[in-house]
């Protein structure tokens, strides 16, 4: 099953939580802001912030080092967090919660520590045409530097995954798939629980890129049955530079370190070295302890606020948003999947993306254009670039006809 | 909420002047150039924009002819409109001073001397469009210091 509401949920009332988060108090051009550009990073709420300021002014010292009083508090709060995580993906052991800068990093972990040293000549790994560059790049250069070949699964023309293609790229040859969970130029939710169930059926390992499905929607990654989900704070109203890396007990058991140095080992001695445990043999180094100390405020304010009902404010929004943005002469959607989450892409005849950008922003509206990290999708659609609205929880109909307004606007100045 | 949004001054306007739209709907020059002495392509790859110039360039050193094509936004498809209507006919060391003068002026907020070029000035206060509207300059400086074509060289790549 999969834990992203459809468009049918949209029984609960809208939310109106915009006050909660300071930096959208602001004016852009003479214009209120309306921020539309979460899915490249989301703003933080005051208690997040906060919480970052308090750790500091408190509670900082290095963890899992000294015997100090500082040192303890710092440590109580960083592994709270952890704690706070895997309750919050739903992870079987806190062993399984490996703590990054963000998905890119965690994704280039299981590309390196996973599927390296199992990738030879004639083997495969299989991944979608819909991944944004963080779950692309770095299975090319695995693949560059074991011999092995990397495979496109297609995706049709409304950006949905073309699953009985993808099942049937699903051989012995394939030593793991990664698969987006929510594409981030263009939506899509795939279904990766029906996907992780074939793969594994197959003894294919799946790695799921969480960037996008994190924020919207309650994820239970025992549910979603995959091996690796990867997701970054920043996508979820924490700072920038926390990630995280869910990964099965017993495949993090076997793998060996990604970064090596400090707080991932037992002992060094210059005639062998011994690992840490997990999860710590993957943290090497100090961590980004007050930015993961903000992840674990952001988890207790989404949690407050409760997953389905975000994920049913954004569904309304959405569905709105996509409605008029369609009504609109010479506006041609781009990602018209049947189950999407918070993203409208978008372009206009005779109007580059980065014109609209522009022409937006003048009007206090912040969207993103170009080609959002995911090129292979760019060129599917044969579009240099898309204008990509996407949406949070403090998002409203305002922001929507903020929009709607100034992309009208933009078109009357080019004609 | 929409008569206060019609009341706000159209910075708009300033960018998007009737004469960069001109240039930008219906590129001057556009198209390729068979017998082209010297080309180059670039890419600004925070937006996207792709062209390609070519130059025909006489013995005594003048740019006789030139062309470009490709995609990109209204800024850079008219700035090299522009750019090729200022070049043409001119010596290539007028177009290449003209070029740093140009570029000079949209990093620095330095004056861009006459219109049609000045069309251009407001780009200065949009940091993150100075290299649409530099793309076709710095390609035209890769164009001319590459090998003339048939010299054994294809042209030269620039990336913004």
């Amino acid at each position: 099953m999969n834990t992203l509401p459809d468009s049918r949920d949209h029984a609960t009332a809208v939310l109106d939580v915009r006050g909660d988060f300071p930096l959208l108090a602001q004016t852009s051009n003479g214009q209120p802001l309306a921020y539309l550009d979460s899915a490249a990073s989301t703003q933080q709420p005051t208690s997040v912030i906060d919480a970052v300021r308090r750790y500091h002014e408190n509670d900082h010292a290095n963890v899992h080092r000294g015997v100090h009083t500082l040192s303890h508090r710092a440590t109580a709060a960083y592994e709270g967090a952890r704690d706070r995580i895997r309750g919050f993906v739903n992870a079987a052991s806190r062993r399984e919660i490996v703590l990054t800068k963000g998905t890119t990093e965690a994704i280039n972990l299981v590309a390196q520590s996973f599927a390296r040293p199992i990738l030879g000549p004639g083997d495969k790994i299989v991944i979608s045409h819909m991944e944004h560059h963080a779950n692309i790049v770095p299975w090319q250069i695995v693949c560059e530097q074991t011999g092995a070949g990397l495979v496109v699964a297609p995706i049709d023309e409304h950006g949905e995954l073309r699953l009985d293609a993808l099942y049937s790229l699903l051989d012995e040859s394939v030593r793991l798939l990664g698969i987006a969970h929510v594409s981030n130029a263009l939506g899509t939710v795939n279904p990766v629980a029906e996907i992780s169930a074939e793969a594994r059926a197959r003894g294919i390992p799946v790695l799921v890129d969480g960037a996008q499905g994190v924020p919207h929607a309650p994820v239970d990654v025992r549910e979603l049955g995959c091996d690796f989900y990867a997701f970054s704070g920043h996508k979820m109203f924490a700072p920038t530079g926390t990630g995280v890396l869910y990964g099965r007990e017993a495949l993090l058991e076997a793998m060996p370190p990604y970064q090596s140095g400090g707080d991932m080992i037992l002992e060094v001695r210059f005639d062998g070295t011994t690992y840490n445990e997990l999860p710590y043999k993957f943290e090497a180094g100090t961590p980004n302890i007050a930015g993961i100390v903000g992840l674990s405020a952001a988890i207790d304010y989404l949690e407050n606020i409760g997953m389905a009902r975000i994920g049913a404010h954004e569904q309304l929004l959405l569905a709105d948003m996509t409605a008029r943005l369609g009504d609109i002469d010479g506006v041609r959607l781009i990602g018209t999947a049947g189950h999407k989450a918070s993203v409208q892409s978008f372009v206009v005849d005779g109007i580059h993306p980065h014109d609209l950008g522009t022409l937006l922003d003048q009007q206090g509206v912040a969207v993103r254009t170009g080609h959002h990290c995911a090129m292979p999708v760019m060129q599917f659609f044969d579009v240099p670039g898309t204008a990509r609205a996407s949406l949070a929880v403090y998002n409203s109909t305002d922001d929507v006809d903020r929009l709607i307004h100034g992309l009208k606007r933009a078109i009357r100045m080019f004609q | 909420m929409s008569a206060r949004l019609e009341a706000v001054p159209d910075a708009s306007r300033e960018l998007y002047r009737e004469l960069v739209l001109r240039h930008a709907r219906k590129p001057r020059n556009f198209g390729r150039l068979p017998a082209a002495s010297h080309s180059a392509e670039g890419v600004n790859t925070l937006c996207g924009d792709r062209l390609a110039l070519y130059l025909e360039v006489s013995a005594e050193g003048r740019i006789d002819a030139i062309r470009f094509d490709g995609t990109g936004c209204a800024i850079s498809l008219a700035s090299a409109s522009l750019m090729t209507q200022a070049v043409a006919q001119r010596p290539v060391a007028d177009a290449l001073s003209l070029s740093a003068r140009f570029c000079t002026a949209l990093d620095t907020g330095g004056e861009l001397g006459e219109e049609p070029l000045a069309a251009l000035g407001a780009v200065r206060r949009y940091p993150s469009r100075v290299r649409c509207a530099t793309l076709a300059w710095h390609t035209l400086e890769r164009a001319l210091a590459s090998p003339r074509l048939g010299s054994g060289t294809a042209g030269a790549a620039a990336t913004e």
